[in-house]
Formats: C-alpha cells, structure tokens, sequence
C-alpha cells in the first residue's frame, strides 16, 4: 500500500548549497572529536586529524557561505537568512581561527583548539539549522 | 558571542602580525635572559630572499682575505682539511618526512624560497692546491653515490663519512683524489623519517670511537614520541666493531660535532626548538658530557620546562644539564671548528661557528660566521663576527654558512649552502 505525504520540504537551498553547508558539520564534528581523543590519549595522530578536518570543513563551508553571500547580495533579506548567513560567517572565522591554533606544535594545540573545535561544531550545527529552516519558512504551498 | 567578537576585532591583528620588533636580550654566554615563551596565532617568519654574489664578498676583520675557492657546488655542507692540505667536501640534501598537516605543506613550500633549488649532490668533491697560492685548480669527485654524507672525520688512512642513514668508511691514502672501493658500512644510523637528517661526526682524539649527532624527528615531538627513539642525541660508535651506545641525550639537533685540541673533550653545537619567541630558545655551545641529558623534549636550557610535550616527565626535567655558551636563539649553528694559532693572535684561541640563520624571527639573526674566544679551555665572553655580509643590507641572502673547519696552516674553510660556495679566509700575510 503506498503511503504519501502532503508535508514536503520545499527548501530553498540549491542542491548543491544544501551539500556544502551539510557536510561541513560532520567535518567540524568530526574535528572536535578528534581534539578530544587527542586530550585523553596524547597520541598525536589525532590533532593531525583534526588539522585535516578543520580544513576540510573550511572549504565546504565557504563554499555555502560564498553562496548564501550571493544569494544575499540578489535581494533575499528575510530574518532567518541573515541569521544563517551571519551564523555561517561566524563559524568560518572562528574555524580559521581553529585552524591557525591546531597548525601549532604537539600540545601546543590545547586548551585553545578543543574549547575553539567545540564551539565550532555548535555554531556549524545552528548555521546549518536556520539555513534549512529558512528554506522551509519561506516556501510553504 | 559579544566577547568573542571583541576578542577577535582586538587581538586578530596582533595576533596574525607576531610580535612586532625583536628587541635582543642579552642572550650570548653561560646564563642568557630567558623571555617568557609566546606564540600568535602565526609564527614569526622572516625567510631569506636569495641574491647572487656578483662582485659581493663576505666580509672578513681588518686583517684577513676572503676568497671563494670552489662554486657551483651541488648543497655543500661540512668540509674536511686532509693532511696534505687537500679539501674534501660533503654535499648533499637528505630528510623523506612527510607532510603531516596542512601547516606542513605551507611552511614547506615558503622556508624552501630560503634555500638553494640545486639537487643535493651526495658525494664527496675534493679540491686541491698544490702549488700553496690559494688557488684550488684541480676538483675531483672523490666518492659518489652517498646518502646524503654530511660529518667527516679521518682517522690515519681512514676516511669516516656519516651518511644521513649509515656511518660508512673509505680508506684513504696521502695523496689519494678519488676512493678506490665503494664505502664499507660500519653501522646503520637511526634514519626514518630524518626531519633533522644531518649525521655530524667526530672521532676521539686516539682514533677509537666515533661521536655521531643525531638530531630530533621533530621540531617538539609533533611528530609523535615514537618517532623520537634513538633521536636527539650523540652516538658514541666503536670504530672496530661498529657498536654503539647514547653518549649523551636530550640535545635536540647536534648539527656539528668537534673535539677540543689538548683536553680531547667532545663538544657539540646544538640547535634548539622553535616556535616558542623570538629570544627562544639559545641554539648553544656545550662540551658533551658522557651520559650528560640537556633536556630535549622535556625542558630546554637545563630545567625550563616545555608545554608542548605530553606526557611530561618530571624527573628527566630535574636531570637536565644546563648547556655551556648561548649563541643566542634561531641562529641556526651548523659549523663548529677548534682555532688553531695560525689563525692569528686574536682568533687563536676559541671556536668558529658556522650560523645558518634565522627564519622563525621577523628580526633575522645568524648568517654569519662566529668566532668564541676561549680561556683555559671553557668560553671567554662574547662572539665576535668573523664573517660576515652573507645577509646584506638590502635585505637579500647571498650565502648562508653550514660547516666551518680550520686548515693548520692558516685558513678557515667555510661550506656555504645557498650559493654553493666554498670560502676560504686567510690572514693577511
């Protein structure tokens, strides 16, 4: 028997720019967890990794922020877009900023780099939220 | 987020431009000013801007020529006087580390800007002078095919050469311009990743054992402590057998070894860890002592302990030995020489030293040849400069000295890396 559902998502977000803002949040998630294991373990493996993913999600990230900027500038202004772009912005200049710290020498990295990678993951996680959220506000049927 | 944002509109700019002007504490001799350590969120970073010579030379003390008596060299770095006045070269580019994090790639590819783009040669070249008129006018490769050699040391009619993963041996005759047979290995040297790859070599004064620095696999252990076994310290290897044992530890990069005439003492200059200051840490002099630890990772001159490292240890903190002589910090000592008197009365007793120079420093510092002066064996005051110019005003890098050794009959023979030169500073007769 099939099932349909009325309630369809129509998110504004272009497919691609869904894909970029999405996968920055394992990527900072996945840093942050690395800093941790490197907390308790001392094995230095993990900063490494952390250092990869940090740059990784800044890539992705200023892809979606590149293009919310776009989307910005041809007009669209509605609250929760600039909360998503504003958040966005956050996030990847705190993540640069993650990211200068981790490229300092074994423990160096701490505390700085696990207090940054954490709130980075929390705002990236927020930004990806209102983004998504904005599409669905402003494009009920 | 109000405080994070003032934060970063405060501090970013500061942070990403370093620390401004360097003032120089008085860092030279047995107990220096030690800053407190620092760090941006960028390291300082001054990297040679490479210039020909042109019809530039070095500058030597009123007193004395300099002449360059080899070019186009293939990474020249420590040199050796033979006893017939013939001049042997090690040249070479050694080190497979890999890049490990972003930060890698990055600095990689700006401090290689500061060096010479010529493939390391990995041979020995000789040169020599027969008539005595400073002219060197044969050049021969003497053995080729090395490993990146970098220490040599003759010991009667043999020639020790420490490759950056094996000390090897050629025999060696008076006389001789080219290795008869392939090198001989006497014992493999720690050689995995090489993040400092240069071997320094020594031999005791009755020829018996070799001393061979072997430099850390890191700048502070972020390369991980596994990667620190057998690193940071000197080797003492029995020249018959090829065993060897940790003479002394904890010497981060002992990049040239030598033993002082009359006390047959081995001493070492070391370079210290970066990334702490511009006036962190002093790269040192030091007599070696047999089983002595100088603190690398743990702590540096003597018990100042380092935060970068995990696990800590406490106790090695509380053995370390606080080095000699402060050459200051970043200098980059590569070169290491006993005087001789044909030096000249002012340079007769004392030690040369060969400094590389900076990049971890917006104010460069190093590039130049040293001379410290020595009462009743132990270091007496403050360096004099005794070649300089390889850093001109303009702000450009015309050479930059690695190994500096002293000919008895009167000369100093300085490697230079960058322009692939071999200098020879003479007293004026």
């Amino acid at each position: 028997m099939a099932i349909t559902i009325d309630r369809r998502y129509r998110s504004d977000l272009h497919p691609f720019h869904a894909v970029l803002l999405a996968g920055a949040v394992p990527l900072f998630l996945g840093a942050m967890l690395s800093d941790i294991a490197y907390a308790r373990s001392y094995q230095i493996q993990w900063t490494n990794f952390a250092s990869w993913l940090l740059a990784g999600a800044l890539v992705v990230a200023a892809g979606a922020l590149l293009w919310a900027l776009v989307d910005l500038s041809r007009g669209r202004r509605d609250g929760l877009w600039l909360a998503y772009v504003l958040v966005l912005a956050v996030t990847w200049l705190l993540g640069f900023v993650d990211a200068l710290v981790h490229a300092r020498d074994a423990w160096a990295t701490m505390p700085t780099g696990l207090v940054l990678s954490v709130v980075v993951a929390v705002l990236a996680c927020v930004a990806t939220w209102l983004g998504f959220a904005g599409g669905r506000a402003g494009g009920a049927p | 987020m109000n405080r994070a944002f003032a934060w970063l509109a405060v501090a970013l700019p500061a942070l990403l431009a370093g620390c401004g002007s360097d003032p120089d504490p008085a860092q030279y001799g047995a107990a220096p000013d030690l800053p407190a350590q620092e760090r941006g969120l960028l390291p300082d970073m001054t990297i040679a801007r490479p210039a020909s010579w042109g019809d530039l030379r070095p500058t030597v003390p009123q007193g004395y020529a300099i002449a360059a008596i080899a070019t186009d060299l293939a990474i020249p770095r420590q040199t050796l006087v033979l006893p017939n006045g013939d001049i042997l070269v090690a040249e070479g580019r050694g080190g497979s580390a890999a890049r490990l994090k972003p930060k890698d790639v990055i600095a990689g590819y700006i401090k290689a800007k500061g060096t010479s783009p010529v493939k390391g040669g990995n041979r020995l070249t000789l040169l020599r002078d027969a008539d005595g008129d400073g002219v060197y006018e044969l050049r021969t490769v003497f053995a080729d095919k090395l490993n990146a050699p970098y220490g040599l040391a003759l010991v009667g009619n043999h020639l020790y050469v420490a490759n950056q993963d094996a000390l090897v041996r050629l025999d060696y005759r008076e006389g001789q311009v080219k290795a008869e047979a392939p090198p001989v290995k006497i014992a493999d040297l720690p050689a995995a990743i090489n993040h400092h790859w240069t071997k320094a070599l020594a031999a005791s004064a009755d020829g018996r054992f070799l001393y061979v620095g072997i430099g850390s696999n890191s700048n502070i252990t972020e390369r991980g402590m596994d990667a620190e076994v057998d690193r940071a310290r000197v080797w003492q290897v029995d020249a018959a057998t090829g065993a060897h044992k940790p003479y002394a530890t904890g010497l981060r990069n002992p990049t040239a070894l030598a033993i002082q005439p009359g006390s047959g003492r081995l001493w070492a200059v070391v370079n210290e860890r970066d990334e702490l200051g511009p006036n962190l840490v002093p790269d040192y002099l030091t007599s070696v002592r047999e089983g002595g630890f100088y603190g690398w990772p743990y702590s540096y001159w003597g018990r100042n302990v380092d935060p970068r490292v995990r696990p800590q240890d406490p106790a090695k903190v509380a053995a370390a030995i606080v080095p000699d002589y402060s050459l200051g910090s970043h200098v980059a000592a590569l070169g290491l020489a006993f005087s001789a008197p044909a030096m000249g009365a002012k340079f007769a007793d004392g030690a040369f030293v060969g400094e590389h120079g900076s990049w971890n420093r917006s104010d460069p510092v190093g590039y130049k040849v040293v001379f410290v002066p020595f009462r009743d064996g132990r270091p007496a005051g403050p360096p004099v400069d005794f070649v300089t110019g390889f850093r001109g005003e303009d702000g450009m890098t015309r050479g930059r000295p690695v190994g500096v050794t002293v000919d008895p009959r009167g000369a100093l023979i300085v490697a230079d890396d960058l322009s692939n030169t071999i200098w020879r500073v003479t007293p004026a007769r």
